[in-house]
């Protein structure tokens, strides 16, 4: 099925294990770790990088996988929310996952993973001194920026909630701040 | 969306003649906007070229004190560099003012330019849109057009366009670089997007084949007091109702450079010249800056229902161009 | 009871979500599944004329496309908007005129781009005017109220009033949104078929898929075990389920069908816009002497909803003469359905507002003149209240949020660019519940088993019910088990009207009650497969009240406005509520919290547009239609009262998953009268409208 030119070999590491398949060019990675790894953890919000539900971690940094396509990624680190604490099996929680669930940090779940992988990001970025819309200009450029409450919101705005569980995901995030 | 072939570019030549050998062919950036319209039937492609892998993606100082970013760079990084930061700061705040930060992470500086308008009516490729098919009509002259076009617009077409990014760039008299079967040119960048007239389906200068490499910040407006604000529907990842970007230098008391563009109110970020030519060697009073908005936001032709962006710009601009006074004369956003 | 009930017991599938191993409709995998997309109606109103599915069958990887012509013949649903693909008929445009199945997602939607579908056309007519010339008054409103309500002289009496009120509002459509689009999964096996699907109660979606397929149920197994959100868009079986049991059928292989979410709008149902007129009419005191609200919305061609948005008018203040109205509209729109607190939600938003403006021009303060109406009954039943602690409510709420000494004066508080201002509104929302069944079951290990085909949307079921039956059971709260989600277990009503839990907490504390019983009389080792109690709770929990049963609460707001932008920000939002007993604090205070998030976005973010030119809702994505994000929402407080009630059900509860959104956007909206002087009566509150009203007002 499908013209050779339209479907290509990729090799991504997802959660550390490699995988090399022949994907339809068309495929993004949302559905890729969905339909082909049979990882169900990234959700599918939109489909269309209005939501954050389908947030992962590529090559260590935050983005929407609806979005990318698969072929344009080989080569890549994938991380998603079953490969966030790292032990491979997932049996020891990471911080994050295990601050949502002490704050009671969700309701339905669907946002869930999103949330932990975009505050994960978050994080990293804030350490790497990325200034976010409620940054003080005239913070020093380049030195980490402290997280407090506000700047949480802000840098998690991306991921929609509609169990509303906003306040308690600002704790959860709070909870695990280095 | 159809099927495509997909081909990587490992310099921009081997891009640029990848597109030329491919009928129907598009560049990939971060595809935040590309694979959205694609999935919405809206965008088509036969090939994609992806550039996200060439050598465009530093911030580097050029001699003179001017600034290049690659076309690559993406959003975050962008709005992060301490250069970008310190100098040109209504750049990074419009970044940041944009999207979400999965979304700054993937998209490019090359292809926030080039995204395209978000009017509901475009996106449905079920409605008619002169935008996406010349001719067709456009639904939203008659339609809900709260968001659209105040200033520019023509009977063809109100669409706005959405980028942040491209409103700071414009008001800080930045340059859009760019490279092509023909060669390597550079276009203002408050002169790369165009306003609809007959011609809705081109949003830009950029001509067939023609890859966006790189923005060039000026030394001219390196340091001055700039600053970006937008005003949206909710307090963050929404697409502006309006915005403006401002750069100012006072000497001697007056003005001495002002940039102005705004956002969200027509086809292309809108420089303010008028408002701009007001201002120079005008004292920084309030009354001052109303009466240079005024004078720009009068050509505005509202419709139906956008009436508001009227008060809502001039209101925006206002308050940044008095921000700025502040920042001018103290050193120090109030 | 020993204590489980009440306490903060961590979610029992918590751990499954925040791993990513939660599996939700889509999400379990089936060898040879194939993908399908539907293909929508282009035109508002019309027939087809033509189905060209040539070129998508031509796409690599199609497997079948289902329109009109070809699908499997269904028997006539009681729901019209199941009918899918089973005659020519649009009746709005977004409606399914066909199909796509195929092996993959791209394919399934490469070829639903393929499908040319010719129409023939007929006027259409979407837009809802208070003076519309189709506008009747139905026979009732939805959940069975009578359309018209009245007693005494309301004209009259408002005539003669001292202080007099007479407003409009206009709330537009909403739409519920849940994170998890509408999704099933089907699959057919030696006549029997399985689904998977996202919905708010598997029973019902089993019963119409027998009905649909003249399948027995017993042949047709249902489960949602995980579900991504409802809010009402899921109480009844959607297009998605039925298309994949027929694309499943058809294929003869197991079929997925999630519906893309700028789909959804036209198909799941949304909160039909309404338009209010509010009379109040009261003595200098404050007493209301004539409270008149009517209420005109739309529906659809194909079925009758009706937002009984004026029926909590009849239920809130004491006014002797009074009269409530609901009217309609059929129009060529997609169907309304429920949407999170239908009815209250925007009938207390016109209400409370309504009763500010009275406060207003009363110069009274709005939380004394709510105290001052206060009902010894129900106003329109004359039912004694089972309980109703509304004044405590807003007592406790005023103390909480430091409204004592609040200047009334409208207008006057800056900081800088920004007004800032309070305001305060009531909620209510009804007590339901339904019969249900449920089965505790003793094992040898000293664990129990409790099974009831309840349904999680996030709500916390499964734990909130293992607690109410350790209780019940008078053992501790790890030895109880429980299985939800699945029409293999004993059947319970659907999560929905905030009775879910009433409804099977009740079988489950009848049936482990039962059970505890079995074991004081049973003596020796347990046998093998444990021993069982059955309970059914019908007769019980069906029986008629001789109280009126509802919930109240008590919302507090303070915003900032930006005179520059028009801009609202929430900068708190209080709740206290009084909902008989709370039986899992922590997953409550999720439930009041979200209820108010998504009033917060009623306010000032959530609206849609009918598109007279094109029959559809313009703010079809989640980039268009705006549901709060992180960054609104700064303060949110829920608090409740330890309210005692014993005319509920065992666990003396009243539900709880509504009542947040309702009041909420009232709360907000006074509040920014308060802070700006200018009365706006149309949300949701956007910078465009406040701008243009702070405009308005200085000119």
């Amino acid at each position: 099925m499908g013209n050779l030119q339209h479907r290509s070999q990729t090799t991504l590491r997802v959660n550390g294990k490699p995988h090399t398949l022949t994907v339809d060019h068309r495929r993004v990675l949302l559905d890729l770790l969905r339909e082909d790894l049979d990882l169900t953890g990234a959700k599918k919000g939109c489909d269309h990088g209005q939501c954050g539900a389908c947030t992962v971690l590529v090559d260590g940094r935050r983005v929407n996988s609806c979005l990318l396509f698969a072929v344009a990624l080989d080569g890549c680190e994938v991380t998603t929310v079953e490969g966030l604490s790292g032990d491979g099996g997932g049996e020891e929680p990471h911080p994050l996952q295990r601050a949502f669930l002490e704050r009671d940090a969700f309701q339905c779940g669907y946002c869930t993973p999103g949330q932990i992988c975009s505050a994960a990001g978050v994080l990293a970025e804030a350490a790497a001194g990325h200034p976010s819309h409620v940054t003080d200009p005239a913070a020093p450029s380049g030195e980490p920026v402290p997280l407090d409450r506000e700047e949480i919101r802000e840098r998690l705005s991306g991921n929609l909630c509609r169990c509303g569980a906003y306040p308690r995901i600002a704790e959860a995030v709070e909870d695990v701040i280095p | 969306m159809r099927e495509f072939a997909y081909v990587r570019a490992g310099s921009v030549e081997e891009a640029t003649s990848a597109y030329a050998s491919h009928t129907g062919a598009r560049y990939l950036g971060g595809g935040t906007n590309l694979v959205d319209l694609m999935k919405l039937g809206v965008e088509a492609p036969a090939a994609l070229i992806d550039v996200t892998r060439l050598p465009l993606d530093t911030v580097e100082e050029l001699p003179g004190g001017a600034l290049r970013v690659g076309a690559m760079v993406r959003n975050s990084d962008l709005a992060a560099h301490p250069l970008v930061r310190d100098r040109y700061p209504a750049l990074s705040q419009a970044v940041l003012a944009g999207a979400s930060g999965q979304l700054r992470n993937a998209a490019t500086t090359g292809g926030n330019l080039l995204q395209r308008t978000r009017c509901p009516y475009f996106q449905d490729v079920s409605k008619p849109c002169n935008k996406r098919e010349p001719g067709s009509g456009c639904g939203a002259r008659d339609g809900v057009h709260r968001d659209h076009a105040v200033l520019g617009h023509s009977a063809h077409c109100i669409a706005t366009h959405p980028s942040d990014m491209a409103v700071a760039l414009s008001a800080l008299g930045g340059r859009v670089e760019l490279a092509g079967p023909e060669g390597a040119r550079s276009v203002a960048a408050a002169d790369f997007h165009r306003l609809p007239g007959d011609r809705p389906e081109q949003d830009t200068e950029i001509r067939p084949g023609e890859l966006v490499t790189g923005v060039v910040l000026p030394a001219a407006t390196a340091g001055l007091p700039s600053a970006y604000r937008k005003a949206r529907d909710r307090a963050s990842y929404a697409f502006a109702l309006a915005s403006v970007a401002v750069v100012l230098r006072l000497e001697d008391g007056v003005v001495g450079h002002a940039g102005l563009a705004f956002g969200a109110l027509a086809h292309r970020p809108w420089r303010a010249q008028r408002a701009e030519e007001a201002l120079l060697g005008a004292a920084p009073t309030r009354a001052a800056f109303e009466h240079a908005v005024d004078l720009e936001l009068a050509a505005a032709q509202p419709l139906r229902d956008n009436a508001y962006k009227v008060p809502l710009a001039r209101n925006l601009a206002v308050d940044v161009l008095s921000r700025l006074t502040d920042t001018a004369f103290t050193g120090r956003a109030s | 009871m020993t204590g489980s009930v009440g306490a903060p017991a961590e979610r029992r599938e918590g751990r499954e979500k925040v791993s990513g191993t939660a599996r939700y409709a889509g999400e379990f995998p089936s060898p040879g599944r194939a993908q399908a997309w539907p293909v929508p109606a282009g035109v508002a109103r019309g027939r087809v004329t033509a189905v060209d599915t040539a070129a998508a069958l031509a796409v690599p990887g199609v497997l079948a496309v289902l329109t009109h012509e070809n699908a499997p013949r269904l028997a006539e649903p009681d729901d019209p908007t199941l009918a899918l693909l089973q005659d020519a008929r649009v009746p709005h445009r977004g409606w399914f005129v066909a199909l796509v199945v195929a092996e993959t997602l791209e394919a399934a939607r490469a070829g639903a781009a393929a499908v040319r579908v010719a129409y023939a056309t007929e006027e259409h007519d979407v837009t809802l005017t208070g003076s519309h010339p189709g506008v009747y008054v139905p026979e009732e409103a939805n959940g069975g109220h009578p359309a018209v309500r009245e007693q005494g002289d309301p004209d009259g009496a408002f005539d003669a009033s001292a202080a007099r009120v007479d407003v409009a509002y206009r709330v537009p459509p909403l739409h519920n949104h849940p994170m998890e689009p509408h999704t099933s999964t089907a699959r057919w096996e030696d006549g029997r078929l399985s689904v998977h699907t996202s919905s708010q109660g598997t029973g019902a979606v089993r019963a119409v898929l027998a009905g649909l397929f003249g399948l027995p149920e017993e042949r047709i197994v249902v489960t949602a075990e995980h579900v991504g959100g409802g809010f009402g868009s899921k109480g009844t079986p959607r297009p998605d389920v039925v298309l994949a049991a027929m694309a499943a059928r058809e294929t003869g292989r197991p079929v997925t069908v999630a519906l893309p979410r700028r789909y959804l709008p036209a198909v799941v149902g949304h909160r039909a816009p309404t338009l209010h007129r509010l009379r109040l009419g009261a003595g200098a005191d404050g007493r209301l002497a004539s409270l008149t609200h009517e209420v005109t919305t739309h529906t659809s061609r194909i079925k009758e909803f009706v937002e009984q948005a004026a029926v909590p008018a009849r239920v809130m203040y004491a006014a002797p003469h009074n009269r409530t109205v609901h009217r309609v509209a059929a129009l060529d729109v997609p169907s309304p359905s429920w949407m999170r607190a239908p009815g209250e939600a925007p009938g207390m938003y016109a209400l409370e507002s309504a009763l500010d403006e009275l406060a207003t021009e009363l110069g009274m303060d709005p939380v004394e003149l709510r105290v001052r109406n206060e009902p010894d009954v129900e106003p329109d039943s004359g039912r004694p209240f089972s309980s109703r602690h509304l004044v405590e409510c807003l007592r406790e709420g005023a103390r909480r949020f430091g409204w004592a000494g609040r200047d009334p004066r409208p207008g006057v508080r800056r900081e800088g660019p920004l007004l800032l201002g309070t305001g305060v509104a009531a909620a209510t929302y009804p007590v339901m519940v339904g019969p249900s069944t449920a089965t505790a079951r003793a094992l040898p290990d000293g664990s129990f088993l409790v099974r009831i085909n309840a349904t999680d949307i996030g709500t916390g079921a499964r734990t909130v019910l293992a607690q109410v039956g350790a209780d019940a059971l008078g053992v501790p709260l790890e030895r109880v088990r429980i299985e939800v989600g699945s029409t293999e277990l004993p059947s319970a009503p659907l999560a929905g009207g905030s009775s879910g839990t009433a409804s099977w907490g009740w079988a489950v504390h009848d049936a482990c009650a039962g059970l505890a019983r079995r074991l004081a009389g049973h003596a020796g080792p347990l046998p093998g497969q444990g021993l069982d109690h059955r309970a059914d709770t019908t007769g019980a929990a069906d029986a008629e009240s001789d109280f009126a049963r509802h919930a109240f609460g008590a919302h507090f707001a303070e915003v900032a406005v930006d005179t520059v932008t028009g801009e609202v920000r929430v900068g708190r939002l209080l709740g206290v509520y009084a909902a008989g007993r709370i039986l899992n604090a922590r997953t409550a205070r999720s439930q009041f919290v979200g209820g108010m998030t998504m009033g917060l976005g009623m306010a000032l973010t959530e609206g849609s547009t009918m598109d007279a030119a094109f029959g559809d809702f313009t703010e079809s994505d989640l980039a268009s239609y705006h549901v709060p994000v992180h960054a609104d929402v700064a303060g949110i407080e829920a608090h409740w009262l330890d309210e005692e009630d014993s005319r509920l059900n065992p666990m003396g509860s009243k539900g709880i998953g509504e009542i947040g959104i309702v009041g909420t956007a009232a709360a907000i909206g006074n509040a920014v009268h308060h802070a700006t002087g200018v009365r706006l009566r149309e949300l949701p509150l956007t910078p465009d409208r406040v701008l243009t009203g702070l405009l308005d007002r200085r000119t």
